[in-house]
């Protein structure tokens, strides 16, 4: 069946590419032409743990509607990757385009008679034009995006600016560039009726909107918190956090003539070291954090424990990744919320949040901080691959000049002087907080003996029942004083308007709002809330409470957050219906429909039969 | 208890420059075992903070877990500690010195802290040359899970419950030596006149200093038999040098005999006078260092005092240029590069 109506801004291209062949530019190149013609756009990087030689994918969803999830069906797929041509073929939707490198000819088997071919001698026009065999392969890349511009509508001006800014300060290059996407422009328009029935065309949708992945938001969210000790061991997902925030403290905090820098960076021999020093720096009075993923947060697990117990400020940064153990290290899942949440033995607890944007990735990485000293316990910070690693659209990042750092209860020494008798765990205030004091500060007062060994308020080992548990109670009260620090969800309705709800987090939201708008289609309504952090507060049990069954939406098998509910605010099991996927990409609005309305008509059908 | 301190101190105890009595460095008191050599170690770091005037609240403690990880409740009550996880105190005490690179960092383990579970943290420390004190109260066993053969039990040496240990040593002095630490030294915990100057040295030290002090578990492993009890050190201890630290502005009082003198000069003035007892070896050569560990080893010998000494390594904060002042003094004037900035950002984004 062809589709020939034709589809203005509301598309799916998905470029198949080598792994280490120089296509990633190219491709940002075509998203960021979308995006420069305002018009809203969100690209996907499916590749393999590998370095060179396995395929890789570039998914890009044009959307004018504004929907920046997933999307499945593939208008048009770029095959330039001959090891991964029958997953291509078959991945294009009925009606859709198959453009490829037709130096070799293509295998008849790959025929469809349902897609159309558009062969493109990408080997054949490079090894003509240029000697260098790097260039030949490189400007391969370029060339398919200048065929693209002509097949698709995009504006080749565009394309010069970008490249010339990508090209400051190295201007001999940009005229090769522009000169190879124009042998592809050149080739479609001898070869092929242009543009196509899939097409972009000029809006002013985005405002001012940026685009940006969020590892970069939140490692440039450290530098404006504040931290000044990073310790990390590499780890995909999260390593380009770290390396974020090198770069930018080699920015902003780096004196240009000295090389004076006011931040210290450590590459720990693992994830127990790195965590290590980031208790030990937060001990000491300096802001400090780590990021990794759930293998490393497995590792960190003792050292949590310690934290929790001994009240040390803890910023970590936990970009999921597709376990259990290697799992699918390059994909995307919410899947360690669970290990997060009660990380370490005993009774443990920690704080997390959710960001679902770049935008949170900044404010709620600065939040974090402020959290952890006020709260004097670890802050983990729960974003994925596919918000870490990929580019999304965002809102600009703000920062209030006028806001200061909360550093929380920290004795100075004229403050200790007035004290009678300093207790490093004495709840002074009712709220379960205690006092700290950072070595140093005071020649004669303050000092204590930090350790994971119960003690009594005065900081005393004690192996005394009762000092442990009035300890341990304390704790509890201290986690209930952080459901009002921690920030509130986001309640997408004033007032109830559906028996249904959607409970979602992080990533999902994309999908999940579009899903909203696909059952709307529909005449099923339903009432959102999206949670931004953990310990769940009492706007969560009421939207639960008011809703007759709650949709938990997440990307993991088990149903993680939806157990987490259930642990903390005691609700219903038979309310809370897990709306889930675990394969390692981001989940789709599609699916999410899918599973909602299988669910409403089965339940319907057995009220039915009752 | 190894004892009880008594109550009454007599009012004209002598006092330091800084006027406090070697009370004020005394901690709680200790809860290990009578005669353990762990406590010797505490009263000698009482001792060597009290006559090099040192405020007590200058120095960060540091521990792993086990007894000997356990001393710092028992020294310096006036210094902030942090007994952390087995095995992790050197992760804990980089991060704590990234933080503020003024105080003085003392970190303690044992030899199951340092040489099973914390190997990897010890080795990694050791290569990036942190400037801390790092002691090693080695007792050859597992005190505090009561006696199991740590992994600086040497092969051949019988424990209390009759166990002979099958396994190689790992040495941790010619380990640290190896991995380029710019100071170290090896001790007994029941020779108080050499490791307090060596305590003394490793404090003035910019960088690693590293101290691995015999120090006999009287309960588990003060057998016959046993390579780590008092009877069989004190019968094989032999020594690189009498020691004497010689503070910055004062004047060298010890005289040796020329040839055996040797004379280290400290970063910031301070000196080592050495009276060396083995001819052959030359406190600031690496190889040197290593020939004489493995000579002593090899006639069965257990070589103590200073090892090897660079006084001129670059430490970490050196190697990554960091300010000069204590990244915790920093406010968010000088770490927040503000909204403007920000803008640029954003522009850079579009
Ligand atoms: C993760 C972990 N594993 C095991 C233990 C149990 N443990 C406590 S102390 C210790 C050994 C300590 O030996 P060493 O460091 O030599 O100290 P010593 O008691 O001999 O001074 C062990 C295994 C622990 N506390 N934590
Ligand atoms: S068990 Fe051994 S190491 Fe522990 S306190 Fe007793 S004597 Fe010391
Ligand atoms: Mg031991």
């Amino acid at each position: 069946m062809l589709t020939n109506e034709t589809k203005v801004n509301d598309f799916v291209v998905r470029f198949a590419n080598v792994n280490g062949t120089g296509s990633a530019s190219a491709n940002f190149l075509f998203t960021k032409a979308i995006f420069r013609m305002g018009i809203f756009v969100t690209p996907k990087n499916i590749f393999p743990s590998n370095i060179q030689g396995l395929p890789t994918w570039y998914e890009v969803r044009v959307s004018e509607k504004g929907y920046l999830g997933r999307r499945e069906g593939v208008d048009l797929v770029v095959a330039v990757n001959p090891q991964s041509f029958v997953k291509d073929v078959e991945s294009v939707r009925p009606g859709g385009y198959f453009l490829y490198d037709s130096s070799k000819k293509i295998h008849p088997e790959l025929i469809r008679d349902d897609v159309t071919y558009l062969g493109i001698p990408l080997t054949d026009i490079c090894s003509k034009e240029y000697t260098d065999p790097r260039q030949r392969q490189l400007f391969k890349n370029i060339v398919y995006v200048g065929a693209l511009s002509a097949l698709l509508d995009i504006e080749f001006n565009v394309l010069e600016g970008l490249l010339s800014d990508q090209f400051k300060g190295k201007e001999k290059l940009i005229p090769p560039n522009v000169k190879a996407l124009q042998l592809g422009v050149e080739f479609v328009k001898q070869n092929f009726t242009y543009p196509l029935n899939i097409r972009v065309e000029r809006r002013d949708l985005l405002g001012d909107q940026i685009m940006i992945d969020g590892n970069s938001a939140c490692g440039l969210g450290a530098v404006y918190a504040g931290a000044t000790v990073a310790a990390w061991y590499p780890i995909t997902p999260s390593t380009s956090v770290v390396e974020a925030f090198s770069d930018y403290s080699d920015e902003f905090r780096t004196d240009k003539e000295t090389g004076v820098r006011n931040v210290a960076i450590v590459q720990a021999e693992d994830e127990l070291a790195a965590i290590g020093m980031v208790i030990g720096a937060n001990w000491n009075g300096a802001r400090s954090f780590t990021a990794t993923s759930g293998p490393g947060v497995s590792l960190m697990n003792e050292f949590l424990g310690l934290a929790y117990f001994a009240e040390v400020p803890t910023v970590l940064i936990d970009v999921q990744r597709t376990g259990p153990s290697t799992g699918m290290p390059t994909r995307t899942q919410q899947s360690d919320v669970m290990e997060a949440a009660y990380a370490s033995h005993g009774d443990t607890k920690h704080i997390l949040l959710f960001p679902s944007t770049p935008k949170e990735c900044f404010e709620m990485t600065a939040e974090a901080f402020d959290l952890a000293e006020q709260i004097q316990t670890p802050v983990i910070l729960m974003t994925d691959l596919d918000l870490g690693m990929n580019d999304h659209l965002s809102m600009p990042l703000e920062w209030d000049d006028t806001r200061e750092y909360k550093r929380g209860k920290v004795l100075s020494a004229d403050e200790l002087d007035q004290i009678q008798k300093f207790g490093r765990y004495l709840d002074v205030d009712g709220d379960g907080i205690p006092y700290r004091s950072i070595p140093g500060t005071h020649p004669s007062k303050g000092s204590y003996f930090t350790r994971g060994t119960s003690r009594d308020e005065y900081a005393k080992y004690t192996e005394d029942s009762d000092d442990y548990r009035k300890n341990m109670d304390r704790l509890i009260k201290k986690w209930n004083t952080s459901k009002k620090l921690v920030p509130t969800p986001f309640v997408y309705q004033q007032q109830k308007q559906s028996e249904y709800g959607f409970i979602f987090f992080g990533t999902s939201t994309y999908s999940a709002e579009e899903a909203m708008d696909m059952l709307k289609e529909e005449q099923i309504k339903i009432d959102a809330l999206r949670l931004k952090s953990f310990p769940f507060n009492q706007e969560v049990e009421n939207f639960i409470e008011a809703h007759e069954k709650v949709f938990v939406i997440e990307q993991n098998r088990d149903g993680q957050m939806r157990s987490l509910l259930m642990i903390e605010l005691d609700s219903n099991p038979q309310k809370l219906i897990s709306v889930l996927n675990y394969d390692g990409m981001p989940i789709t609005a599609e699916q999410i429909v899918k599973q909602v309305k299988k669910n409403l008509t089965l339940s319907s059908t057995l009220n039915k039969v009752i | 208890m190894t004892y009880v301190r008594p109550t009454f101190r007599h009012p004209e105890l002598t006092k330091n420059k800084l006027g406090y009595s070697v009370d004020y460095y005394e901690g709680a008191l200790s809860t290990l075992c009578a005669g353990c050599g762990h406590d010797s170690i505490s009263a000698a770091i009482v001792q060597t903070c009290f006559e090099m005037n040192i405020e007590p609240h200058r120095i960060a403690k540091l521990s792993g877990i086990g007894c000997s990880s356990k001393t710092p409740a028992y020294f310096l009550s006036n210094s902030h500690g942090f007994n952390s996880v087995h095995g992790r105190m050197p992760s804990v005490a980089t991060g704590a010195n990234m933080a503020n690179r003024d105080l003085i960092y003392l970190g303690v383990s044992g030899d199951g802290d340092t040489a099973s579970i914390g190997m990897g943290q010890f080795v990694h420390v050791v290569r990036r040359n942190l400037n801390m004190v790092y002691i090693v109260m080695n007792n050859g066993c597992y005190g505090l899970t009561k006696g199991q053969d740590s992994a600086t039990a040497d092969a051949g040496s019988k424990n209390k419950s009759g166990n002979v240990n099958l396994f190689q040593s790992i040495d941790l002095a010619s380990l640290a030596i190896e991995l380029g630490a710019g100071f170290v030294a090896q001790s007994f915990s029941g020779d108080k006149s050499q490791l307090i100057p060596l305590i003394k040295t490793a404090i003035k030290h910019q960088g690693f200093s590293f101290i691995n002090v015999i120090s006999p578990c009287v309960t588990f492993n003060n057998n016959v038999g046993s390579t780590k009890s008092y009877d069989y050190v004190r019968q094989h201890i032999e020594a690189t040098a009498t020691i004497d630290f010689v503070p910055m502005h004062s004047e060298i009082v010890a005289k040796y005999d020329e040839g055996t003198t040797a004379h280290v000069q400290m970063h910031d003035g301070s000196s080592l006078q050495l009276n060396k007892l083995s001819p052959d070896w030359n406190p600031q050569d690496r190889l040197s260092a290593m020939n004489a560990l493995q000579t002593a080893k090899a006639k069965g010998e257990i070589l103590t005092g200073l090892l090897y000494m660079d006084p001129n390594s670059q430490d970490l904060h050196q190697m990554l240029e960091t300010n000069k002042q204590p990244l915790n003094t920093l406010t968010k004037k000088e770490l927040c590069p503000g909204a403007d900035a920000l803008k640029n950002i954003n522009a850079s984004l579009r």
